[in-house]
């Protein structure tokens, strides 16, 4: 069993989590990246800011991979989501997922990275600017 | 020393409050609901009054229902819609 849950202010190194949940238990392994994007609704990003309430965001994380482990029966999974000043290109988040085979690991990869998006208290605030020139500042809500 | 809990605000609710953390007193007879507290919270802070109706609840860091009664020492957080991911 392998996990990683985690808030972190450093750059994601995908490579360790997809090592993490990598094992001779599981034939698939699949690794959602989330990227900062240049366009966001016809506005340019400039950056990105994410906050999180650390702690709360953690333990929602931890209720995800539990929740994974009855569903689809697999303990690997690995989930770091980053804080601070994203620049467009950079990742904000990470999910992987082990499982024996590939039909589980997408699903559960999937319904991760849902439910993170609409329960885990994480925010972002986006410097945009429009085609007028116009520019400001603003908190993104995630679509439900 | 009176009974008191934390109040976390994050994102849009700490830019409206300027405070990320603040403690809020119980009251010394009968109970106070997290719905409440936010009631209060509000009437004290006019520039979350539209933002708040968005609000969700996590008591001691689980999403809790406006009715949960509030305990001292209990860690109470107003969640403006999130955005990770």
């Amino acid at each position: 069993m392998a996990q990683i849950i985690r808030i972190t202010d450093q750059p994601i190194d995908l490579q360790e989590l997809v090592e993490a949940v990598t094992n001779e238990r599981n034939g698939g392994v699949v690794l959602f990246s989330g990227i900062v994007r240049r366009w966001n609704e016809g506005q340019e990003v400039h950056w990105l800011e994410y906050e999180a309430y650390k702690e709360a965001a953690e333990e929602a994380m931890a209720l995800i991979a539990q929740e994974v482990e009855q569903r689809w029966d697999t303990t690997d999974i690995a989930m770091v989501h980053r804080v601070g000043h994203l620049e467009i290109g950079e990742i904000a988040v990470g999910v992987a997922v082990g499982a024996a085979h590939r039909a589980e690991a997408f699903d559960a990869c999937e319904f991760a990275i849902d439910t993170l998006k609409a329960t885990a208290p994480i925010w972002k605030k986006e410097s945009w600017e429009g085609q007028d020139g116009q520019q400001g500042q603003k908190w993104v809500e995630n679509k439900v | 020393m009176s009974a008191k809990v934390t109040i976390k605000l994050f994102a849009s609710f700490r830019e409206a409050v300027g405070e990320g953390s603040l403690d809020w007193p119980l009251p010394p007879s009968g109970s106070l609901t997290a719905g409440e507290l936010l009631t209060a919270l509000v009437a004290e802070y006019p520039a979350l009054n539209g933002p708040s109706k968005a609000a969700r609840i996590m008591l001691n860091h689980q999403y809790a229902s406006p009715e949960a009664i509030l305990k001292a020492g209990d860690e109470i957080a107003f969640i403006p819609p999130v955005g990770g991911g």
